[in-house]
């Protein structure tokens, strides 16, 4: 979808300014998604040619975020920032406040994290001095120092697993938190108690190793899933943020969409998108609707059409009348049956969880039977709750806590640098079940432009002419003949004048002769006895009729081949047309399609498809799609898609090709290998160490060593997802 | 014995600060964009952080 139409610089004026936020009295801050950044000099040229505009008081570039933070003074002038910035050569959009806020869950587990490797290098190294055989006072003292580390780190780090065993034992559920508070608190109250009494043995170091590695894998899978989520939230903005509405002296002022309610009046400019649905009062236009209804051609609009919320307005001002508020338009609507959609649809258990179902009550019930076992052997309770507390420690999740976020993780950055976001992990682990796959037809099987159906069969005078007044004008058909008379090569012809009458067409004169391109009904005389469509006339005569395809997204046949020979099935359900629809579905080769369906109707299909044992994956662009993506077990988008759509789906990929769906499969099937390796090795690992502590092996040190060195292993075999597939790349 | 005394409290002193500097760098934002840092000392011109 092509962004450069021309704004109308009130309404945009009036957009920066509700994008902001004020940081200290005149001074105000813009956030600007810049998707184009990706190296020092585009810092460089951004800074630089932003920073010399007046009343720009500071102007930073976040690398990492492909983010512009814009500070500006309030009492003067605007400054001209997003034209400045397409000036230097990059796509700009305003990024709503609401999404600035940072991420106070991230940094909260980065500074336990922090804390907790702080406790955990201190206090080896203390013990590392007790294992070589410090003794007496010497290792009294140690233990000393390691308790009075472990205990801050225990109460500010730990908290993250207490709150949330809490929280879980409370509804008389356990979770994988349960048995590492268990082991964490029981670990450091032992160690304690053995501390007070000149024991020679004490588990700080293992409770905060522990602590240590457990956060890391936690934090991984939130910057993660933090990472994908200001990706996508970068992407343009399908939906209007406010629009220019008529106030009660007759002029027009820019308002909020919140504040726009039915009956009021607005003004939409050539290029902007309908902020709720609305009825054309004066002017004449074309709207794009492929994000709401899959259609891909243009829809010529006149006084009394209704307009859909999120329609884009191609070609002329047009005066239109409010007829619901925003939270009642078509948006709403779709809303409404996406709630709809995920209630109908399952919960999902990750594969983790359903790991630390089976291994919870194992491991409580080990160190239980253990501590009987101990009391029933020699009596000796001391003796007894050290086994116990040992067996809690040794079998704590550690490599099973890092043996699925590191692998994702790594699976994410294969993804990113293949630009595929993915937003939930556990997406991963579904889309290997799936059998079936769903795709939407215009903006994802097809880009959403347009190009001229058989440029050839023309003469190249007529596609010259046709071209050079196509080149007025910013309507898609009018730029696809355009593109195909550039190649062409063919010189254009001269004219005296050239206007665009929106809504309808281009005109030209040249020595007294009229060229008219555009609907048939006003560029010809004789339209009735014609077929419908776009034409180029000569003083109403018909020269050419023109008909336009959807250009197929790049390797669609590849992939749909692919696909097949995988035993995936293939549909295509779209909103648009029979016709358009079997063309294309013929031109792939798939066999099954569904056309003219509505929203409600794609959300359905799907539904069925499930309740007949089908795994689905939908992937769609339109916000008719949104309901679909809900109700599949797994959803993708492209970039392209509306904002609803966007936020619903699993993946997003924001390159053309449609190689994403492959690319994912491939990656998800490699990373579902590693992650069964993991809990392979985990499972190994216990059933040595598992024994070992029961009978009462056990030392801190056999424990540290027996941790850690499960933990790398662990993660070594993660990091194997970095190597690029073999075979041949995309 | 008698040098752990000092070695010892010197020893979690440097920690201390070493985790303190990294909770104030976490705080003062310079995590926030470790791809740009990575290019910025690159550049000729000073570069002020000023807000």
């Amino acid at each position: 979808m092509d962004m450069t139409y021309p704004h109308d610089t009130h309404a945009a004026e009036g957009e920066f300014r509700l994008a902001s936020r004020v940081v200290k009295g005149h001074l105000r801050q813009t956030d600007l998604s810049v998707p184009g950044i990706h190296c020092g000099g585009c810092i460089r040229r951004i800074e630089k040619g932003l920073g010399e505009l007046p009343n720009v008081a500071h102007v930073r570039v976040n690398l990492s975020t492909r983010r512009v933070a814009l500070q500006w003074h309030d009492d003067a002038p605007l400054p001209r920032v997003v034209p400045t910035l397409n000036e230097l050569g990059f796509e700009a959009y305003l990024v709503a406040t609401t999404s600035v806020e940072g991420d106070p869950v991230g940094s909260e587990l980065l500074r336990a994290v922090a804390v907790s490797g702080f406790a955990a290098l201190n206090i080896m190294a203390l013990s590392v001095s007790v294992w070589l055989g410090a003794a007496d006072e010497t290792r009294d003292l140690f233990h000393w120092i390691s308790a009075l580390l472990a205990l801050p780190a225990l109460v500010y780090a730990g908290r993250i697993f207490f709150r949330s065993a809490w929280s879980s034992l409370r509804h008389f559920h356990t979770n994988m938190d349960v048995p590492i508070s268990l082991g964490l608190l029981m670990a450091f109250g032992m160690s304690l108690y053995d501390t007070m009494h000149h024991g020679q043995h004490a588990y700080f170091d293992a409770s905060t190793t522990l602590l240590f590695f457990l956060l890391t894998g936690r934090l991984l899978d939130h910057q993660m899933r933090e990472k994908a989520r200001t990706a996508i939230k970068g992407l343009a903005s399908y939906a209007a943020r406010g629009a220019n509405v008529r106030q009660t002296n007759g002029s027009f002022a820019y308002m909020p969409l919140s504040d726009i309610d039915a009956g009021m009046e607005l003004m939409l400019a050539a290029g902007e998108r309908v902020p709720v649905d609305a009825v054309v009062m004066t002017g004449n236009s074309e709207l794009d609707q492929s994000l709401i209804t899959g259609e891909s051609l243009p829809v010529a609009v006149a006084p009394g059409a209704t307009l859909r919320a999120g329609t884009l307005n191609l070609t002329g001002p047009l005066t239109i009348t409010a007829s619901a508020a925003a939270d009642a338009s078509f948006l709403a609507e779709m809303m409404h049956l996406m709630e709809a959609a995920e209630a109908g649809r399952g919960p999902y258990r990750r594969i983790a969880d359903r790991a630390s179902d089976l291994y919870a009550p194992v491991v409580h019930l080990a160190a239980l039977l253990s501590f009987i076992g101990w009391m029933l052997i020699n009596g000796d309770v001391h003796y007894a709750i050290t086994t116990a507390v040992a067996v809690l420690i040794i079998t704590c999740p550690c490599a099973l806590g890092l043996a699925v976020p590191m692998v994702q993780m790594m699976a994410a950055r294969r993804l990113f640098a293949e630009r595929i976001m993915i937003r939930d992990g556990s997406a991963l682990e579904r889309i290997n079940e799936i059998d079936h796959i769903v795709f939407d037809k215009t903006g994802t099987l097809t880009m959403g432009h347009l190009t001229l159906r058989g440029a050839d069969k023309f003469s190249p005078d007529t596609l010259a002419l046709a071209g050079a007044l196509g080149a007025r004008s910013n309507h898609p058909c009018s730029r696809a003949i355009h593109q195909a008379a550039a190649d062409a090569a063919a010189q254009p012809a001269p004219f005296d004048a050239v206007r665009e009458v929106p809504g309808f067409g281009v005109e030209a004169e040249a020595g007294g002769t009229t060229w008219r391109l555009g609907r048939a009904e006003w560029a010809l005389s004789d339209a009735a006895t014609m077929e419908p469509g776009t034409y180029l006339a000569c003083n109403g005569q018909p020269l050419a009729h023109f008909e336009f395809d959807d250009m197929l997204r790049p390797d669609a046949r590849e992939v749909v081949r692919d696909l097949t020979a995988r035993s995936i099935g293939v549909e295509i359900m779209s909103g648009d047309g029979a016709v358009p629809v079997s063309r294309l579905a013929e031109g792939l080769g798939i066999h099954h399609f569904k056309a003219e369906l509505l929203p409600g109707d794609k959300a359905a299909g799907i539904a069925k498809l499930t309740s007949s044992g089908h795994k689905v994956m939908m992937v769609g662009d339109g916000l008719n799609d949104a309901p679909a993506l809900v109700s599949a077990y797994v959803s993708m988008a492209p970039a392209s898609a509306a904002d609803v759509g966007r936020n619903a789906a699993d993946f997003v990929f924001l390159h053309d090709s449609l190689r994403a769906v492959t690319s994912v499969l491939d990656v998800a099937r490699q990373s579902a290998r590693l992650i069964r390796q993991n809990f392979a090795l985990a499972v190994l690992y216990n059933a040595i160490a598992l024994p070992a502590a029961v009978l009462g092996y056990v030392t801190p040190l056999v424990a540290a060593l027996a941790m850690s060195s499960s933990s790398i292993i662990v993660v070594a075999n993660a990091l194997r997802l970095r190597e690029t597939p073999r075979g041949p790349k995309s | 014995m008698s040098g752990f005394l000092y070695l010892v409290p010197i020893a979690l002193v440097l920690g201390v600060v070493g985790l303190l500097a990294f909770l104030w760098a976490l705080r003062d934002g310079q995590y926030e964009d470790l791809e740009g840092a990575a290019v910025r000392i690159l550049f000729d011109d000073d570069d002020h952080p000023d807000q």
